[in-house]
């Protein structure tokens, strides 16, 4: 919220400069985002009064005029402004002058005639577009009759001062207007807060004869109603001190009669509505629910269609005015109004809020009505406004006032015990701080030698218990000067989860193979199963969908980790990122129900993409190495039928027959989906699986005492052999005396008849109880040659 | 003989003389030593001496051998030594060219500040705690205390899957699992953080993203004040950015704690001197809201306010990555490109 500091002073004494307000107010409560100077750079320009004009002999868009600027002769003054008249005030630029803008008066010579200054409209003085009174936004700023000539429009604006950016919390909506912000300020500086004195001094007739009455309808969405009666009134322009303290609060000075519901809004919080009487039929208002389908058309001229969640204000046959969003266009203030009503009310936030989100309308009352407001405020506020426009002559103030609802304030009590709050604190606030803390809040406090019993005024809709109370004590006091604390209790040592250990160490294993960990968000695009080749029946297409998406392309929570690397792989490579070795760790969501009612399943995946000079056996190499750091011994067996990876070049990974994970080579029409010319090398492994399966208790077993014996066999088999069947075969023959078996060679081509492959392994033999002889190796070796005839077609290769 | 073997002897000696490499001398070795070398040639024909003779030529003969071999021994000894040196010479490396360095790869930088700041609270005596990404309208809104109207519950703010479920928009629903847990079994006091993905319905810009990450702090016990609140924070902020850092705790308003503040640190760049980074304030932006846990909180966990207290903090991990590395703009975070991955 904009504050100026000007405004405020008139409700409370400030001794410090901007700078220490601004800090002292951040560390009560009230955060100050930035001081905003209003001390423009103007110099040498001052009011000058046009005493004619005439137009240019040489140029048809211009005017030549002569202004008086109560010093020596009436200056010539070459214009292109549409907007003035003869006997106008205006602010003139002399020769010398400078703007805030960046610009340098000099004197001009305009199609041969000279022109020895400029008149100034307020974009030219640095006003911002939305604060500029619509009379002058496309030209001169016109002053008021009664404005002295020659005199510094510095002065006259009043363009100095500074207005303070305040963040309010949720809980404090009493702060968004300048009074109680000043009842802050008075309470952080220990200063003297004064609430306007309200006085209207005359009142003509009784509301009773122009108003038939108001009524509540739904009381559950309008707690009060109250409304007073203006007549006699003449809409024009609002005096210039009143323009110019709502442009510094950052409003746009509209009439007199609308800038007084907004003065007083932003002086007190209180949203106000200015119905034109003789508009409305039967000469009554009615807070009631909109019947559905019920039409109005708001000042912003738009028909609007209503339902019956929406609380409308009607007269005996239409509504008026959407209560606290936004008021009708046919009862509407005009130049024409002669007799208006003023509404004040204190309607149901919730709705508000409703109302306004249902029919995309959001208004600074709307903004205003969406937080509690205690219902005292109507009569206060309703009362300044009478005060207000009786005071700048727009009207005058019919006798009485029309109300329903609640009207009666009964303040809430609340206690607290202040050793409660300083064992909260872990401070020794004495209990004389605290009642001061809070009576200088107008927070009506005492304290009875235990507790401290607080009477909660109307506008403090926060504070509901004791821990409310302590919260203001300890701002008050100053969080900083409580002073830090150990925290006691005996010493423990923190834990994490077996599954976050293991997450961790599997990081860190991926990382020294050389693997690069990548984040990417949650949710991807339903598309995205599609482009990974994702069947239409698969249970991967269950997924759990974002009713609010940012958009279509973030609508799906994901099934999977592999169309998010594969992504991130088509980023890298369109960016020209050679080769890539990556992973990620993340969850994916299973819906238990659809439409979604039941919490999903949340399972952490482990997804690895490659791309670049690597193959399907680097990717193995890499899972086999990790899974051999958990102690986990896998097998593996082809998998043809997932279309999103390559037919022959995929493996399914088990664990005890459970399936653990798949991996391989991205099938060709993945890799052309993400128009990439790489091979792209996949995994996907069930991180809570292999926290099921790791065995990581190592014992030592002692080392071989005795040699070992290596030999060689190379064997011709058909091409579609596994060499990894072969390899199990070869240990089997006597797994007591071969220690390991390790394929070193696979040869196809000249002196290999085609559709067969030259298959070489190295077997080592040990006895580890004694030293083998040459003889008994020779003679297993022999065994493993028989086995792989007979089980494969093997031949020993010749040469 | 006698002579024969002599003569032999000094031969010998001066043919190893003239030897300077290993094939030469081993080529001396088997004319003279080998099977069918010289000296046993001498040895076989010893049968034709007399038995008085034989054992005064065998000592003779066995000397000749030792010599011989002894000698061949230095010589190889000799060579082997003369190569080395020759070696040492011819092999001079440009020790300037570059290393070939095994790649190791790299956590993501937000892992990499997620984790470090578990390890700082680990050490402090804090459990480590996960939670859902999809969390109950109760667990993340109702029993932390937010009012039925407050906005951070809008469609325009929070993301929802049901009516009453939501991506969570915090990681402080974890404090309510952990509580209600703890009451179940009987376990408080806690010290727990929690760190994670968390959602907020925000359009992608230089530092908005509809994902980002957070991390939770709660200890509930008996006798917790905010003054400990206040030394919890101080703590991890010097082990986080250093001892230089100073905090500044500025009231805020939170649902789920009451008394509520916003933390700053002093700004990272000026040390808290005031330079146009920080407007100059001296104070960078928030860090993390904090406060005493709400008495509401509590009691919706089964926990007695009158008997515990708790303090709560959260903060974005995400920001906190990005001033420790000076990453411009979040979304490099979730691009992922490789280059930016391998700087950290």
């Amino acid at each position: 919220m904009l504050v100026p500091i000007k405004w405020m002073k008139e409700y409370v004494d400030i001794n410090v400069d901007d700078k220490t307000l601004a800090d002292q107010l951040t560390l009560t409560g009230s955060h100050v985002d930035a001081v905003i100077d209003y001390n423009k750079e103007v110099k040498n320009v001052v009011t000058g009064k046009i005493l004619e004009i005439k137009k240019h002999p040489n140029a048809d868009k211009l005017s030549v005029t002569k202004v008086d600027i109560n010093e020596g002769e009436p200056l010539q003054i070459i214009t292109g402004a549409t907007n003035i008249k003869k006997g106008d005030i205006v602010p003139l630029a002399l020769e010398g002058a400078e703007l805030p803008i960046g610009l340098k008066i000099k004197k001009t010579n305009f199609r041969g005639l000279a022109s020895y200054g400029m008149m100034v409209s307020y974009e030219e003085l640095g006003f911002e577009d939305k604060v500029i009174p619509k009379e002058a936004k496309d030209g001169i700023i016109i002053l008021p009759k009664d404005t002295p000539l020659g005199r510094d429009i510095k002065e006259v604006l009043d363009l100095t001062g500074s207005a303070l950016e305040v963040e309010v919390t949720f809980n404090r909506p009493d702060c968004l207007n300048i009074v109680g912000m000043a009842r802050e300020t008075a309470a952080t500086l220990g200063t003297k807060f004064k609430f306007p004195e309200i006085k209207i001094t005359n009142e003509e007739g009784d509301i009773r004869d122009y108003l038939n009455g108001v009524e509540i309808e739904d009381e559950d969405l309008c707690s009060r109603f109250y409304a007073r009666v203006i007549k006699d009134i003449k809409i024009g322009p609002s005096p210039l001190w009143m323009q110019r303290t709502l442009m510094d609060a950052g409003m746009r000075p509209i009439n007199n009669i609308v800038d007084v519901t907004n003065y007083v809004m932003l002086e007190l919080g209180q949203p106000l509505h200015a119905y034109d009487l003789e508009k409305l039929e039967g000469r009554k208002l009615i807070a009631r629910r909109a019947k559905k389908g019920e039409k109005i058309t708001t000042i912003d001229e738009v028909e609007r269609t209503l339902d019956e969640d929406m609380l409308v204000i009607a007269d005996a046959v239409n509504p008026a005015c959407i209560a606290g969003v936004m008021g009708g266009y046919d009862s509407e203030i005009s130049e024409n109004t002669k007799i208006m009503v003023l509404e004040t009310a204190n309607f149901n936030p919730k709705s508000v809020r409703e109302t306004s989100k249902k029919l995309g309308l959001r208004s600074e009352a709307s903004a205003r009505n969406e937080k509690p407001m205690g219902y005292v405020m109507c009569e206060i506020a309703s009362n300044r406004a009478c005060q207000l426009i009786e005071m700048i002559g727009a009207g005058t103030v019919v006798g009485g006032y029309l109300e329903a609802g609640k009207s009666q304030y009964e303040p809430p009590v609340v206690t607290m015990r202040p050793h409660r709050a300083n064992a909260l604190l872990g401070a020794e606030i004495p209990v004389a701080h605290m009642l001061n803390s809070l009576n200088s809040l107008e927070i009506e406090s005492v304290y009875d030698g235990e507790k401290i019993t607080s009477r909660i005024p109307y506008f403090r809709t926060d504070i509901e218990q004791e821990a409310d109370l302590i919260e203001e004590v300890g701002r008050l006091y100053g969080f900083e000067n409580i002073e830090s604390k150990p925290l006691r209790g005996s010493t423990r040592v923190g834990r994490k989860s077996e599954l976050r250990m293991l997450e961790d160490e599997m990081k860190s294993i991926l990382c020294g193979m050389g693997l690069y960990e990548i984040t990417t968000y949650s949710f991807i695009s339903p598309k995205a199963y599609d482009s990974i080749c994702i069947p239409q029946d698969s249970p991967l297409r269950n997924y759990v969908k974002i009713l609010n998406p940012l958009g279509e392309d973030f609508s799906s929570m994901r099934t999977t980790l592999i169309p998010n690397m594969m992504e991130v792989v088509q980023r890298n490579s369109n960016r020209g990122v050679e080769e890539a070795k990556l992973y990620e760790v993340g969850s994916i969501f299973i819906p238990k129900d659809q439409p979604v009612r039941e919490e999903p399943i949340e399972k952490l995946k482990l997804c690895i993409g490659m791309y670049g000079n690597y193959d399907f056996f680097d990717l193995k190499g890499i899972i086999e190495g990790m899974l051999f750091r958990f102690g986990i011994k896998s097998v593996i067996k082809p998998l043809t039928e997932n279309p999103t990876f390559h037919p022959g070049r995929t493996a399914a990974l088990y664990v005890n027959e459970e399936l653990i994970g798949i991996y391989g080579e991205a099938s060709p029409q993945v890799s052309d989906n993400y128009d990439l010319d790489h091979r792209v090398y996949l995994a996907e492994l069930d991180v809570e699986k292999i926290l099921k399966y790791k065995n990581t208790e190592w014992k030592y077993e002692p080392l071989p005492k005795y040699p070992s014996m290596v030999r060689d066999i190379a064997v011709v088999v058909k091409d579609e052999v596994l060499a990894g069947e072969m390899e199990e075969a070869i240990k089997a023959v006597n797994p007591y005396l071969i220690e390991s078996v390790k394929l070193f060679d696979v040869y196809k081509g000249e002196h290999i008849e085609k559709g067969y492959k030259s298959t070489a392994f190295s077997v080592t033999y040990r006895n580890k109880e004694r030293t083998l002889k040459e003889k008994e190796v020779e003679k297993i070796h022999e065994k493993v040659l028989q086995v792989l005839e007979k089980k494969f077609g093997a031949k020993l290769r010749q040469e | 003989m006698k002579e024969q073997l002599l003569k032999l002897k000094t031969e010998a000696l001066n043919q190893l003389k003239e030897c300077n490499n290993n094939a030469d001398i081993e080529k001396v070795r088997i004319h003279f030593l080998g099977k069918k070398g010289q000296l046993t040639a001498i040895l076989r024909s010893m049968g034709s001496l007399s038995p008085e003779e034989r054992p005064e030529i065998g000592k003779i003969a066995n000397e000749v051998r030792t010599t011989i071999e002894e000698e061949i021994q230095s010589m190889k000894e000799e060579v082997h030594r003369k190569e080395s040196v020759e070696r040492i010479k011819s092999e001079t490396l440009d020790i300037t060219m570059p290393g070939r360095i095994p790649e190791i790869g790299r956590r993501h930088p937000l892992m990499k500040v997620k984790e470090e700041l578990e390890s700082v609270f680990m050490r402090m005596g804090y459990d480590v705690i996960s939670g859902p990404e999809i969390e109950t309208v109760q667990n993340n809104f109702d029993d932390l205390n937010t009012p039925y109207d407050h906005p951070s519950r809008d469609w325009s703010d929070t993301f929802y899957i049901s009516d009453d479920l939501v991506l969570r928009t915090h990681t402080s629903p974890v404090e309510i699992r952990v509580m209600k847990e703890a009451v179940k079994a009987g376990k408080l006091p806690i010290r727990m953080v929690s760190t994670g993905r968390t959602f907020r319905f925000d359009d992608v810009d230089d530092t908005h993203s509809p994902m980002f990450h957070q991390m939770e702090c709660l200890v509930v016990d008996k006798g917790v004040t905010m003054a400990n609140l206040k030394d919890s924070i101080d703590q991890f902020v010097k082990e986080l950015f250093g001892t230089s850092v100073k905090t500044r705790f500025r009231p805020h308003n939170f649902p789920f704690t009451e008394p509520s503040a916003e933390v700053d640190v002093s700004c990272h760049i000026c040390m808290g001197k005031g330079c146009p980074a920080c407007n100059g304030t001296g104070w960078s932006m928030e860090l993390l809201g904090c406060g005493m846990t709400h008495p509401n909180v509590l009691r919706n966990c089964g926990i007695d306010p009158e008997i515990y207290s708790g303090y709560a903090f959260g903060m974005g991990i995400d920001r906190v990555a990005m001033v420790k590395y000076g990453i411009p703009n979040i979304r490099l975070l979730f691009e992922n490109d490789v280059r930016f991955l391998k700087q950290f």
